[in-house]
């Protein structure tokens, strides 16, 4: 009887970024789409050729520059805008959500909420409340709980291209993941399901600055040991680090975890690969993200990560010797020399 | 926000004659709400064993936990055909043996099971027998009050003092009559002790509130005269022995039709009084559940919205001295790490032993304070005066909408249930915001701190087993973190973080002695004292950290 009852209303996809693309294509497979562009030109554009960052969009898929209109019209919204526009963009979209909405966003960034005067530089420290994931930001601006994440391996190039792919749609409410479940699948495209809302998150977001590390890597020129050990120590660290941040084990250990770091760490699609490895060719981080066309959330992932981590008095080396090289000066080269150094000695203390 | 001066407000009943009240309606009817209840669990166990035999495993595994209930546990208030049932029980399954297709046979057997328990938890409400009751408590507890405050003869017929000056009500007291007014009001306070539930039900008759439905522990049965008031009340009864799946089903149905007949309920979501001093962290899901399913029942009884909305009220009570303090800490400090079997003991045990209480309760100078908290919706959003769930930016809310799937309101257990859970925590963080701090809350923190500090080497064990001689803090130290320990909370209470007495903000010295002269007053070994030259001493250790377990989750240890 639901299935029935969907098909009617189009369903919602906010951010026409290239993996918001990417999933209003696959979405557009089963339903009108209805996809918010912020920017007039693009909604103007993608209404007049079909097509969005020179691929093209499903004919299902229609643009829009009104949220009240996208709001009214869809019982399920897809949010995927950086994390940094995240937070001012639910403060617009609220108004129009009721708790019948259900968000399923597909951001992998953080956001941190602070009291008022206060920046992530100023403030004294960091804690896990201060740490908002996506969903913690949907549910504080808006009235909607039904609120659910997509992780995994989505290289939003691959996917354009119709390759196969999955995904894991996560939420603490089995409609949730029913309903991403209904709408996302296909024969290219599988989806699973996990419980673990905060822990599959914490899995992508932390993911980043490892695919950034194994940017660096790559970048220097070393082989695949060096990156062998990278993602296996890079995993421990994700999972110290996810823990204390309140996700279980075993999202890391599944699509949304080792699924989505070999994947990154192996890519030269990926943003935060990208940052490293121009990063080990020299480049300065202005450099590099002045011309970049979109965001690399690993980069203000590894800010946030690295004052928790202080204010918690963990150790996570990998990310400490990225934000060195990051906001610090310190040389790639160097970086690694201090690595290797570090007093690793047991291999895997989590499972 | 009344401070402690609400003894002079009176509150008319908010309906006239109590022949409307939902409760009366409940109890005329009973045989037919006994046969709703019936049949509404008897669907839910059939929909939750489908299998072919599942319904026999789930019989045999009840006939099984109850023989071992009435062998190793058997209590004054078991009915005295209890071991006959379940032999015929034991009969009827071993009759069954050989026949493998036999679910109408089972579903019999079933039948019987939960006819049973339906009859054994429903209260049996009488008008008369309220009404008589609560001029007997109003009676009897003016007459004590007066004859041992004013010493002049013909004191005991004289009304200078009520129990309005003992039990101070603080909180939204006016919007909780609106509410209930309004709709259904299932009010969920804190559980320290065996006397919350007679307090509650006098609070809700102060306030001019129609008696409420509440589940009462069977075990409070025991005692005659707990028994009298509680059969007066609404109250049903809970038996926490009986923990099979057949029992908690039709108890939830019970409560969950009668939330749905529009009676206001009580619940102590905590389950049991707490053990460690300590306001409720975790709550009980079950009951809590039942008013959930009733209000996604209710909305979907109703689509064009005159079904009664449901308001959750969270309570806490606040007190110096808890009588049950030692045994209740005892058995904490024994079952912490595992939750084993137990025999409940009983303070009141006796009717004595509870008038003996009484008596020095009314004698002696230690106040009670209830806090009524802000009423919400079942997803913990606020409402307003009206009933109206508003969300943190001052918008309306439709609560039906959290209910409803692609524009349907439709039934989802597994939604429900984390719909619960997420009540459940909300309602946490209000007792502690609602929670009123006294001053012998406070002494009784810091003193422990203080003490706790010095040995912190040693783990909580070996540290309460230190003899009580060794304890002794100078009265100026002890003053100095008292007084940060009383700013931080003075701090938190801006922040709207916690509640605070109005006799906290008095001279340090006077509330200091304030605090130690109330802390577990009653106690013969006193947790808290002074010493002749004025330092700080314990007689008991663990009635310490009892009450000191009240001020937990406030993060004040950091300031002393």
């Amino acid at each position: 009887m639901t299935s029935k009852s969907t098909s009617k209303k189009p369903v919602g996809v906010i951010g026409a970024g290239s993996f918001g693309s990417a999933i209003a294509n696959i979405l557009a497979e089963k339903s009108e789409v209805l996809l918010y562009a912020r920017d007039s030109n693009t909604v103007k554009k993608i209404a007049e050729n079909k097509e969005n960052r020179g691929h093209k969009l499903h004919t299902n898929v229609t643009p829009t520059g009104d949220l009240s209109y996208l709001a009214n019209s869809c019982d399920v919204i897809f949010p995927i805008v950086p994390s940094s526009a995240f937070r001012s963009m639910m403060q617009q979209l609220s108004p129009y959500l009721h708790p019948y909405h259900i968000l399923i966003h597909g951001t992998k960034g953080l956001d941190i909420s602070l009291p008022p005067g206060e920046t992530i530089d100023s403030a004294p420290f960091l804690t896990r409340e201060n740490i908002r994931t996506m969903s913690e930001v949907i549910m504080d601006e808006s009235v909607v709980i039904r609120v659910g994440c997509l992780a995994g391996p989505n290289l939003a190039k691959e996917m354009a291209a119709n390759h196969p792919a999955a995904t894991v749609v996560a939420s603490h409410y089995k409609e949730v993941i029913r309903e991403g479940e209904k709408l996302l699948r296909n024969d290219r495209f599988q989806v699973y399901g996990n419980s673990d809302l905060i822990g599959i998150e914490l899995a992508g977001v932390l993911k980043n600055i490892i695919a950034i590390a194994s940017g660096a890597l790559s970048g220097l020129g070393l082989g695949e040991n060096a990156k062998g050990l990278l993602i296996s120590r890079g995993m421990v660290e994700m999972i110290h680090l996810g823990k204390a941040m309140g996700g279980d084990v075993e999202a890391f250990v599944g699509l949304a975890g080792i699924g989505d770091l070999v994947t990154t760490c192996n890519s030269t699609l990926s943003r935060n690969f990208t940052v490293g490895h121009r990063l080990a060719k020299g480049e300065t981080l202005d450099e590099i993200l002045a011309d970049m066309e979109e965001v690399a959330e690993g980069v203000n992932t590894v800010r946030i990560a690295k004052k928790f981590i202080d204010t918690a008095k963990l150790r996570a080396p990998i990310t400490e010797a990225l934000h060195e090289v990051l906001f610090e000066g310190l040389t790639v080269d160097k970086a690694l020399q201090l690595l290797m150094r570090y007093p690793y000695n047991v291999d895997i203390d989590f499972l | 926000m009344p401070k402690g001066n609400s003894k002079d407000k009176s509150y008319k009943p908010i309906l006239p004659g109590t022949s409307d009240w939902p409760v009366v309606q409940l109890s005329k009817n009973r045989k037919q709400f006994i046969a709703k209840v019936i049949e509404e669990s008897l669907v839910k166990i059939k929909d939750a064993n489908p299998g072919r035999q599942e319904l026999r495993e789930e019989l045999e595994s009840t006939l099984y936990q109850e023989k071992l209930r009435i062998k190793q546990n058997p209590w004054r208030v078991d009915p005295q055909d209890d071991y006959k049932f379940w032999e015929q029980v034991k009969n009827s399954l071993v009759e069954l043996a050989t026949e493998h297709e036999a679910r109408e046979k089972e579903e019999d057997i079933l039948r019987k099971v939960v006819s049973r328990y339906a009859h054994e938890i429903a209260g049996n409400f009488k008008k008369t027998r309220y009404q008589l009751t609560r001029e007997m408590v109003k009676f009897g507890f003016a007459r004590l009050l007066n004859a041992t405050r004013v010493k002049r003869f013909g004191a005991f017929f004289r009304n200078e003092y009520t129990l309005r000056d003992k039990i101070q009500i603080t909180g939204k007291a006016k919007q909780l009559r609106r509410l209930a007014r309004k709709g259904t009001v299932v009010m969920v306070p804190t559980h320290f002790s065996n006397l919350d539930s007679i307090l509650i039900g006098w609070i809700i008759h102060v306030l001019g509130l129609p008696a409420f439905i509440y589940g009462a522990g069977l075990n409070l049965f025991n005692i005659k005269i707990f028994a009298y008031f509680m059969n007066s009340l609404g109250a049903y009864k809970v038996d926490r022995r009986k923990k099979n799946f057949i029992y908690l089903e039709t108890l939830k149905s019970y409560s969950n039709l009668a939330i749905q007949e529009g009676a206001h309920s009580l619940f102590f979501p905590g389950g049991t009084r707490s053990r460690s001093g300590e306001i409720e962290s975790s709550l009980k899901l079950g009951l809590l559940g039942t008013a959930m399913e009733a209000q996604r029942s209710i909305y979907m009884k109703y689509p064009n919205g005159e079904g009664k909305k449901i308001f959750i009220v969270p309570v806490t009570i606040n007190y110096n001295f808890v009588l049950e303090a030692p045994s209740l800490i005892h058995e904490h400090l024994e079952r912490q790490g595992a939750e084993k079997y137990y025999v409940e003991s009983d303070e009141y045990s006796t009717s004595y032993n509870m008038i003996k209480f009484l008596i020095k309760f009314f004698t002696k100078g230690s106040d009670i304070s209830v806090s009524i908290g802000r009423g919400m919706d079942l997803l913990g959003n606020y409402v307003d005066d009206e009933g109206n769930s508003i969300d943190r930016h001052g918008r309306f809310i439709n609560t039906r909408d959290y209910f409803t799937s692609n524009g349907l309101i439709n039934a989802d257990k597994q939604r429900e249930e984390e719909y619960t859970r997420r009540l459940s925590q909300i309602i946490v963080k209000e007792y502690h915001k609602i929670n009123r701090v006294f001053a012998s809350h406070l002494v009784a923190f810091t003193a422990f701190k203080m003490w706790r500090k010095q040995y912190n080497k040693l783990d909580l064990y070996d540290f309460l087993r230190l003899p009580d001689e060794d304890m002794v803090i100078n009265y100026d130290e002890f003053k100095t973190q008292f007084k940060k320990a009383r700013k931080q909370v003075f701090k938190l209470k801006k922040q709207n973080k916690v509640n605070v007495a109005a006799h906290l903000k008095g001279s340090i010295d006077d509330v200091i002695r304030l605090g130690i002269d109330n802390v577990g007053m009653y106690h013969s070994k006193r947790p808290l004292l002074t010493d002749k030259a004025g330092n700080i001493i314990t007689k008991d250790l663990n009635t310490l950290y009892y009450y000191h377990n009240r001020m937990n989750g406030y993060d004040l240890e950091k300031y002393i």
